[in-house]
């Protein structure tokens, strides 16, 4: 991948971003930060890279496994609590109607 | 091209297209929960991606696999425990952790690769590749490292851990900062000239500036910072990103990095602050005591739970501001005994919830949905502001700055344009209240000096608990 393509990946990125959160109910504000900060654990994929490509250098191991560590705290973490936070909201309008 | 390489190609563009359905759908009460399953899967299909690639191009070694197993299930297990069990009261020091995680899991990520650069993508070496290597090592590390120390500080001070320190409401603290930043800077130029030792610098000083930034920030302002923050470690992923060379980690960084940026400015927006009077204005209160000192109540009228109840049982319509001392006190429930029995005499009972209510956007409709509330009796400020001058009582928990009609009346207030709850056009308003102290702003509430506004003096639960024992004694809801 050369570094202008990832420029556009990245320019392409924000915008999409930018744009997916337009109008948002006040309701959902934690939720989406939530469910946003679940996501930004994505870093576990990097995490994941450097233990593949350590070829036993296990100071490296060791960083790479705590930085998944963290990682997935983050990501499994924040989507549970996400789901935890909507599960409630999901059920009293199927309840009343 | 090779079928691994196709394979990891599809599934990321996959992944893509799913995370931001994911994002897309989580603005929508409809389709959150699914949103968020489905972002979730995203992820899962991200990994199995990323490790299929691998198995099918350099394989992984068994002892890769021991230290990817051990990492995993000790942040699964630990992520999910916390999940489960963090009272919804706490949610936003909960997200503030997890996001400095996730900022630590990048610093980490490229400290790693910087010290033991890996073999793999930059196999040549060109002067102009190792500089955006070393840029992008920088700045995930510089970006991951405040995530994770102004979440932390962030989280402390929301559990009451750590207290604002005086000398950070001085001009002291812009001074210190910019030494930081400055030797952030000093430290970042170094590492591009090929000086690797002062990676150890940069980590250091950037860690203390993401320390220096958030300590002298005040309560209100709280949740504007953890949404900062959020915003900075998705910068923090997609700088990640950019050192092993992954378009996925890029995309996903940057739109949760922009997503971020979106929410802070709807937050700024509903309590009329500016994103740089939050960062550089320091705690709103330290400002405020000097420029609205005159804050003596002059016609403060305190009433009885007995009072209060017998005015709740001849009312037709009663609108509930819940704010964040309805949280301390954990009375969402008993709050919601208290309208089932108004309810069930035939009154009509609507919650009012000011946009940034809580210590976070929504904060209020977690708790209140988490105590049973019907989804259709919360009302959004604009929605619910015309239905106060019919309204017989309103009741004010926990609630105080949002209520304040200074910031509509008061031009020399500082809380003026904020956006606030017309409370004073009701009949009669009850605020449930400790004591006479002021919110966050530190200002003086016009509304408690009212003739109809009376004050009911205690603890949030045990007021509406006697309440609860007035109403059944009048025959409340028995019928």
């Amino acid at each position: 991948m050369s570094f202008i393509s990832l420029l556009w990946v990245l320019l392409l990125g924000s915008l999409l971003g930018l744009e997916l959160i337009g109008k948002v109910p006040p309701t959902l504000h934690t939720p989406l930060m939530s469910g946003a900060n679940a996501i930004s654990g994505i870093t576990m994929l990097a995490a994941l890279t450097l233990i593949v490509k350590a070829e036993g250098n296990v100071p490296l191991l060791i960083i790479g496994s705590v930085s998944l560590g963290f990682a997935l705290f983050n990501v499994v973490g924040g989507f549970f609590v996400t789901d935890r936070m909507l599960a409630m909201f999901s059920r009293k309008p199927s309840n009343k109607k | 091209m090779n079928l691994p390489v196709i394979i990891k190609f599809v599934i990321d563009l996959l992944a893509v297209l799913l995370l931001a359905l994911g994002i897309k759908g989580l603005s929508k009460v409809k389709s959150a929960r699914d949103a968020n399953r489905l972002a979730a899967f995203a992820m899962s299909l991200s990994v199995v991606g990323l490790l299929s690639y691998y198995l099918g191009t350099s394989g992984i070694a068994i002892q890769s696999w021991i230290w990817i197993i051990i990492g995993s299930i000790i942040g699964s297990l630990f992520g999910a425990i916390l999940a489960k069990k963090v009272p919804m009261t706490s949610m936003p020091e909960t997200v503030a952790l997890f996001n400095g995680c996730g900022g630590m899991s990048s610093l980490l990520v490229a400290l790693g690769v910087a010290i033991f650069p890996i073999s793999g993508g930059q196999e040549t070496f060109d002067f102009f590749k190792s500089l955006i290597n070393e840029v992008s090592i920088s700045v995930s590390i510089f970006v991951g490292a405040i995530t994770f120390t102004g979440s932390i500080v962030a989280m402390a001070k929301l559990q009451g851990w750590l207290s604002t320190p005086g000398w950070t409401q001085s001009k002291v603290r812009h001074f210190v900062n910019i030494v930081f930043a400055v030797a952030s800077l000093i430290a970042f130029f170094d590492l591009i000239n090929g000086n690797t030792s002062s990676i150890w610098l940069l980590v250091i000083v950037s860690s203390l500036l993401g320390i220096g930034v958030t300590l002298p920030i005040g309560g209100a302002d709280m949740p504007v910072v953890i949404s900062l923050l959020n915003s900075y470690s998705g910068i923090a992923a997609a700088a990640a990103g950019f050192v092993v060379d992954s378009q996925l980690l890029i995309v996903a960084g940057a739109m949760v990095g922009a997503a971020g940026l979106i929410l802070t400015q709807v937050m700024c927006k509903g309590m009329n602050r500016s994103l740089v009077s939050v960062l550089f204005g320091g705690s709103l209160s330290a400002q405020s005591t000097a420029s609205s000192g005159s804050g003596e109540y002059t016609n403060i009228t305190s009433c009885s739970v007995e009072e209060c109840a017998l005015t709740l049982e001849a009312a037709n319509k009663v609108i509930i501001v819940p704010g964040y001392g309805l949280a301390v006190a954990q009375a969402q429930h008993t709050l919601r005994e208290v309208t089932k029995k108004l309810e069930q005499n035939g009154i009509e009972v609507v919650y009012a919830i000011h946009p940034v209510a809580g210590r976070m956007p929504g904060h209020m409709n977690v708790l209140l949905a988490e105590a049973d509330v019907p989804y259709e009796q919360l009302k959004e400020m604009d929605v619910v502001n015309p239905d106060f001058p019919a309204t017989d009582v309103v009741l004010v928990l926990g609630a105080n700055d949002v209520v304040n009609p200074q910031a509509k009346n008061d031009s020399s207030s500082p809380l003026y344009g904020m956006p606030v709850l017309d409370v004073q056009e009701a009949r009669t308003v009850f605020v449930i209240k400790r004591g006479m102290s002021a919110g966050y702003s530190g200002i003086k509430n016009d509304l408690f000096d009212l003739p109809n506004t009376s004050m009911v003096f205690g603890d949030a639960k045990k007021v509406l608990n006697d309440l609860i024992g007035e109403l059944k004694d009048l025959g409340v809801g028995e019928k």
